[in-house]
């Protein structure tokens, strides 16, 4: 067995106790401690005769000669905890009447009346992570299909943009026609006409951007041939047209130089990448055609000419979209699925002042097309599927809604108006598992207080589901949701069970 | 906990982040501080009728008689036991009886026999005792001066300004029959009856007490804003360094100088003014150098209250400490608590249900850092009836306190006065039925707002009230309470959102009183009864543990204080000491600010430097408002977490040291948290400062309170005494003022050359995790090379150490002797606790240690010795705590 037990006598000089102790020291250490040899605390400041090693006295300053008493205020004991999972615990918990290890070793001298629970625990340990390793089996697969399903989904939804862009033309002309009709019920007032084209110029910028965003996930996408989420100087290397001084040889010095001095980069840090070299860029799959440059003038999404603008009361700038979006859901809760007549004009007028609105929802199935495909939908867009759906969980009091990439908000189950809990802002979980929390933000202002934020905090499950809702802090939301998204490759996560049920 | 809601919007409404001043009186807003303070310094006409003098063995008593109206007065003067004297002004026939405050004073005080020394036309001579003092009562004017030699330490009505408005028939005078504060009216149906008094004091320039103000320790003069107000306000947002009133007030002020300490101690319940002018402002002290003269400095102090007599009790010292005993054995010393309450106290408003407090609970395990109480405010209520538990979020309260029986630690649940008015609520039905209700000015149940909505407030000055109200902590009554349940009262001033100054109209009665008379006892009585019903459940076998905002004159005997709503502000941290230094001047040790603060979010730097001072003064407890983001300890980084968590631990290593401290002050009165000049009263340098402190008498704290300080200049005082750095063992000399760099790890603490002081460095999960562990005792030699301190060990949590089952050992060291002797050899106790280390400051190496224990027997003990520090360790003595033993170094 791999067990190692040191058996040591410790001697409580004038207390009534003399008191033989079994002690076990992890695996790692115990060729440390050899009986009657002296002993040099583990961080060498000194050695000490071996009787002083779990003599209830503190002489190592980094604890390391008291493994077994509650001596050294930074000491740490060791509990072997057979059928369970062996453990570390501060020292200051032996002998402290709380049971801490499940095999009772912590507390040997305490009278404490401590039961071995190690077994039990041990076998529901086992059970639950049975449980969960089975979840997190079937969530894989789930989470596979997830990623196809997502893949297939972008080629569609590029392929949508594509061809709602086409249709643009055809749009150009509808809208002249409009114009035509327009003009002759009202003449436009001047402010308003000033008001709208400054918002449509940002519109367009905006545009542009989302493009340029949309255009630049698509290039990482195609630079990361071993797809591991990152451009490395090799995936660079393949593009030669990328050559900094274009003299026929592209080096991995100039590669690198590009990613900015660093070997790869992922997404985040693609983003200054891709400026320097979306001039130069050959896409992979038109290789033989230059890449068009980005020239949003070329760009026919608009369905308008400037010009025309002033056609277009301010009713109809983009503060809508957040509105024609929960539109959109409450009305079709699938609307990833665009092959419903993506272009639908309505044009109303308004009853008193004759004000000819004007409601373009092409423009906004182009701009939520881009804006889908611009999300961080996890390294194999296995969270995509949650975009433009809605999840709800109802408490006593409310009734939360979690939107993912989209908000949260709450509304009371009996009367009361909604409020916002925060709008998708980022992935925030810890660097080695950014994927496992999401953060929305700037929700509904608290009184002397912050905006209302949702932390949604992802485990993995087959099925998607909010779990719970809290609020920790004022005004600070904690959700918690599983998603087959988030289950990792089951690989023997109890691995040692057979091991541990010896002794 | 938080204050008004309605004011939330009248801070919304002002932009500003500050108190409202316009909701609370000034003294021109309020009618007798008015008319009293219209009342200028001239000769008193008032006369002493000599003829009508009686003395007895006991008191003397005598009419005085007002040459205007020609009202009659009666003065008795008493010598107490303990140099104190007592001077008592009534009507001599009053309408009806004014209100005397009963319940403050734990007994009768025991007098001692006055003496006539000499009596002539002009007024009479009086012996107070020994070391010949002297009252002389002048007749006309009337003025009692008290003598000792030639000195006069303090008179009377020299002024002139003894006031004392007659209860009388009602006619109509401006605000002396009724009176308006904003919207609220006040019926006076008794008309004035307000007293003032003067005091001087020659001599004396520092005048210290009559807390609750957030202001220096040293008092300052008041003749050009408002007097020092005591009348107990729930202040929403409270301002610093002003004389407004806050949420407790003791009438208590100390006058000292470098030759002497004396208090007065105007027992008085009703709203409270105290005027502060001294000859030695800027103006005096020029008035000086131009007329080259040697005047004394002194000091005027004046008093005025509202309703009730005149009792003040004239404590002459002469030093601190007979200070602290004389109004000790008025008042009553601080309780002596369970050891817990001293560790550190988690709080917030709101752990938001069972899940919360759990996590919470676990979370101090995760990272390591001790705690002994976790408190819940009043969400955790049923709709704020309190006594109960929400339904949902706190479903099964007992399995959530056996959750903490099992990690060795408690809770405190809120329990405020104000009871929600519902039929279906069975306190309030209950203290209906029984007709315990305090009544409006027509005599039904008065009611007002709070936390609950419409809410009733419980007479507690009734004794038969407070005695129904412990019941109602039994653990039958008190459902899903445990033994590790204890309690605060919030709101006790009380609070009122609606009433006047956020607080219960004057002319609300309580029996035949009106509330203007008892006002400021509301909340020494809320805890009295709650303390009391802590001890009932046990039986009277448990120390109970009750916290109160308000409080009053003998508060100390039920519980600890803390300062109320304060801010997440570096001033805020720097008031909390002259805050706590004032309360253990008058008799209440058991202090403590909320940690962090209260209001607002502190930075990350200013919770840090909060949890260092918290940790070394008496109530260490971090709390914050229910619209701050978290602010657990280990929410800040592992750097920070690491930061609070020394500090933390630094507090539990001491818990032997505070504990003993406790015990004392439960002996003596004095202060725990104490001013330097308490300790060195010789020494001006000392008499100002509040920015660093000492506990006990050992312990000096210069916590870091200012923003980004690289370092601190502490005043090491004492000529000929020795500071030990606590933490590096570098020893510094007294009578200095030392500049000490910091970093954010700083904790300024040095140990008294002289001292002995025990600690527990085995910091566990919580304090009575730690109940067995060993001593390590911190020696610290002076120049002569001795040292003494105390060990005082006892269960811990019962009241049992009153039938002597403790342990008092007084540790010395002498002549290279360190000895452990037994101070209460009829008190028995034994301990499991061991000496594992004894660390020697200041020491010469020996070439041999040798222990001797009471059987005789001698064992070597091993030793280490630092010659860069002087500091001796003698490893693993082993004896046990509780016998005698004695180290020789040779």
């Amino acid at each position: 067995s791999w067990q190692f037990l040191l058996i040591l006598f410790v001697f409580l000089k004038k207390a009534v106790m003399a008191l033989t102790r079994f002690f076990c020291s992890s695996l790692q250490e115990r060729q440390f401690y050899e009986e009657g040899k002296p002993f040099t605390c583990l961080d060498g400041s000194r050695t000490i005769p071996f009787d002083r090693v779990n003599d209830d006295y503190c002489d190592c300053e980094d604890g390391s000669d008291e493994p077994g008493t509650a001596a050294c205020p930074n000491g740490s004991f060791h509990c072997t905890n057979a059928g369970f999972r062996p453990a570390f615990i501060p020292s200051s918990r032996i002998n402290d009447g709380i049971c801490d290890c499940c095999d009772t070793t912590d507390e040997y001298n305490s009278g404490a009346a401590c039961q071995n629970t190690c077994r039990e625990l041990g076998s529901k340990e086992r059970e639950i992570m049975k449980e969960m390793a089975e979840i997190a089996k079937e969530g894989f697969l789930l989470k596979q299909q997830l990623i196809q399903e997502a893949k297939s989904g972008l080629e569609e939804k590029k392929a949508k943009l594509a061809e709602v862009q086409v249709s643009k033309k055809d749009l150009e002309d509808k809208l002249e026609a409009l114009r035509t009709v327009k003009e002759t019920a009202e003449q436009p007032e001047k402010e308003a006409k000033e008001r709208h084209l400054k918002a449509w110029e940002d519109e367009k910028a905006a545009i542009r951007l989302e493009k340029d965003k949309a255009k630049m996930a698509e290039v990482f996408l195609e630079l990361d041939d071993d797809a591991d989420g990152f451009v490395s100087v090799a995936d660079l290397l393949t593009h030669s047209e990328l050559d900094p001084d274009s003299d026929g040889s592209f080096t991995e010095a100039e590669a690198q130089g590009l990613l900015g001095g660093v070997d790869k980069v992922d997404t985040a840090a693609f983003e200054s990448v891709w400026n320097n070299i979306k001039e130069k860029y050959v896409s992979e799959s038109n290789a033989d055609i230059p890449a068009p440059v980005e020239t949003p003038q070329e760009e026919t999404r608009e369905p308008v000419p400037e010009n025309d603008s002033e056609q277009y009361p301010e009713e109809d700038i983009p503060e809508e979209e957040e509105d024609d979006d929960e539109e959109d859901e409450d009305e079709d809760p699938d609307d990833g699925d665009y092959k419903v007549s993506p272009v639908r004009i309505s044009i109303r007028f308004m009853k008193d002042d004759h004000e000819f609105l004007f409601n373009l929802d092409l423009h906004f199935v182009c701009r939520n097309l881009e804006k889908e495909i611009s999300f961080d939908f996890g390294p194999g867009a296995e969270f995509a599927y949650l975009y433009g759906q809605c999840y709800e969980l109802s408490t006593s009091e409310y009734i939360y809604r979690l939107c993912p990439f989209n908000r949260v908000s709450q509304k009371p189950k009996y009367g009361g108006s909604e409020t916002n809990l925060g709008s998708w802002g980022k992935w925030t979980g810890p660097e080695d598992n950014v994927y496992s929390l999401m953060k929305y933000e700037h929700g509904t202002g608290c009184w002397q207080g912050p905006n209302r934020s949702t932390t949604v905090k992802l485990t993995c499950g087959k099925e998607t589901v909010v779990l719970s809702t809290s609020e920790p802090s004022r005004c600070e939301y904690l959700m918690e949701f599983t998603t087959p998204a988030v289950c990792q490759e089951p690989q023997s996560l109890y691995p040692d069970a057979h091991d541990h049920t010896e002794l | 906990m938080a204050s008004v809601l309605l004011l939330w919007l009248a801070v919304c409404l002002s932009g500003t982040w500050a108190v409202d001043k316009g909701n609370f009186k000034t003294c021109d807003q309020s009618a007798f501080c008015k008319r009293q303070r219209a009342l200028k310094p001239g000769e008193s006409p008032y006369r002493a009728l000599l003829e009508t003098m009686e003395l007895t063995n006991t008191r003397l008593t005598l009419q005085l008689i007002n040459d205007n109206n020609k009202v009659r007065l009666l003065l008795e003067l008493y010598r107490l036991q303990g140099n104190i004297t007592r001077v008592k002004i009534n009507e001599l026939k009053p309408l009806k009886p004014r209100y005397e405050v009963p319940d403050v004073l734990i007994r009768e005080p025991p007098t001692e026999p006055l003496s006539l020394l000499s009596q002539d036309e002009n007024g009479v001579v009086l012996s107070l005792g020994a070391e010949s003092q002297r009252v002389i009562v002048s007749a006309r004017p009337f003025r009692l001066d008290i003598m000792e030699g030639r000195d006069v330490l303090m008179s009377l009505n020299s002024r002139g300004l003894l006031a004392f408005e007659h209860l009388r028939m009602q006619k109509v005078e401006d605000g002396m029959w009724e009176e308006s504060f904003k919207s609220h009216a006040d019926s006076k149906p008794s008309g004035p009856s307000a007293v003032s008094l003067d005091f001087s004091l020659p001599g004396v320039e520092h005048v210290y007490g009559i807390p609750e103000h957030a202001d220096t320790l040293r008092l300052k003069t008041t003749d050009n804003g408002d007097p020092y107000r005591l009348y107990n306000l729930d202040v929403f947002q409270y301002e610093l360094y002003n004389p407004m009133a806050l949420y407790g007030a003791v009438p208590v002020m100390l006058a000292h100088n470098a030759q002497r300490t004396t208090g007065i101690f105007w027992l008085n319940a009703a709203e409270t003014w105290v005027d502060i002018s001294s000859n030695t402002t800027v103006f005096g002290k020029m008035l000086d150098y131009v007329q080259g003269s040697s005047e004394t400095p002194q000091t005027d102090v004046r008093w005025i209250s509202e309703s009730g007599i005149i009792d003040v009790f004239i404590m002459l010292g002469p030093t601190p400490k007979d200070i602290f005993s004389q109004y000790a054995s008025l008042t009553g010393t601080q309780s002596f608590p369970p050891l817990s309450a001293l560790a550190y106290h988690q709080c917030r408003w709101n752990y938001n249900d069972q899940k919360d407090v759990q996590e919470v609970d676990a979370g101090f395990d995760e990272h390591d850092i001790p705690y002994d109480f976790i408190w819940l405010d009043i969400e955790h209520t049923d709709g704020k009836r309190y006594f109960t538990w929400d339904p949902h979020k706190f479903a099964s309260p007992k399995e959530m306190l056996q959750g903490l029986v099992e990690k060795k630690r408690k809770m405190v649940a809120i329990v405020d006065p104000h009871i929600k008015v519902d039929s279906n609520y069975k306190i309030h039905n209950e203290i209906r039925s029984k007709g315990f209700y305090i009544k409006n000015k027509d005599g039904g149940d008065y009611e007002g707002w709070c936390w609950p909505g419409s809410a009733g407030y419980p007479d507690f000055t009734r004794a038969d009230m407070r005695a129904w109200w412990a019941s109602m902590f039994a653990y039958d009554q008190y459902e899903g309470s445990m033994e590790n349940l204890y309690t605060w009262n919030d709101m006790n001033e009380p609070s009122v959102f609606n009433g006047p100054e956020v607080t219960m109209h004057k002319d609300a009665m309580h029996g035949a009183w009106e509330h203007r008379d008892v006002h400021n006892l509301y909340g020494f009585y809320v805890q009295m009864a709650t303390a009391e019903g802590l001890i009932q459940r046990s039986g009277g076998v448990e120390r109970p543990f009750v916290l109160t905002r308000a409080f009053f004159a003998g508060s100390q005997r039920y519980g600890a204080v803390w300062t109320g709503d304060n801010a997440a502000e570096w001033d805020h941290l720097k008031i909390s000491i002259p805050m706590c230094l004032s309360l253990g001047l008058v008799g209440i040790s058991f202090c403590g600010a909320d940690v962090g603060g209260f209001f607002k979010s502190p930075s990350t730097e200013l919770l840090v430097r909060w949890y260092q001072t918290g940790a070394y003064q008496p109530f260490f407890r971090a709390h914050a408002h229910l619209d701050t983001p978290r602010r657990e300890p280990w929410l800040f980084g592992p750097e920070n977490t690491a930061l609070i968590r020394e500090a933390v631990r630094q507090r539990y290593t001491l818990l032997p040291y505070w504990y003993q401290q406790f015990y004392q002050a439960h002996q003596t009165g004095e202060p725990i948290m104490r001013p330097l000049w308490v300790e060195y009263p010789q020494d001006p340098a000392t008499f100002a400062i509040d920015d660093e402190f000492l506990i006990g008498r050992d312990l000096l704290v210069h916590p870091v309170t200012e923003e980004g300080a690289r370092g601190v200049t502490a005043y090491l005082p004492g000529k000929d005494e020795l500071w030990f750095d606590v933490h590096t063992f570098q020893k510094h000399n007294g009578a200095q003022n030392l500049y000490i760099p910091v970093t954010m790890s700083s904790i300024p603490v040095f140990q008294r050359g002289g001292s002995i002081i025990p600690r527990k460095l085995r910091v566990r999960r919580s304090s009575t995790c730690m109940e067995h562990d060993p001593y390590t005792l911190y020696v610290a030699l002076n120049p002569q090379r001795t040292a003494e301190g105390e060990l005082y060990i006892d269960d811990g949590h019962t009241f049992n150490y009153e039938k002597k089952e403790f342990i008092l050992r007084k540790l010395s060291f002498t002549k290279n002797i360190l000895s452990s002797v037994n101070m209460a050899p009829d008190a028995q106790f034994s301990t499991r606790s061991w000496i594992e280390r004894i660390i020697i400051l200041g020491a010469s190496k020996p070439s041999k240690v040798t222990l001797k224990t009471a059987g005789g027997q001698e064992s070597q003990v091993e030793f280490e010795f630092d010659a860069s520090m002087s500091v001796l360790t003698l490893r693993k003595p082993g004896m046990n705590a509780g016998v005698d033993w004695s180290v020789t170094l040779q």
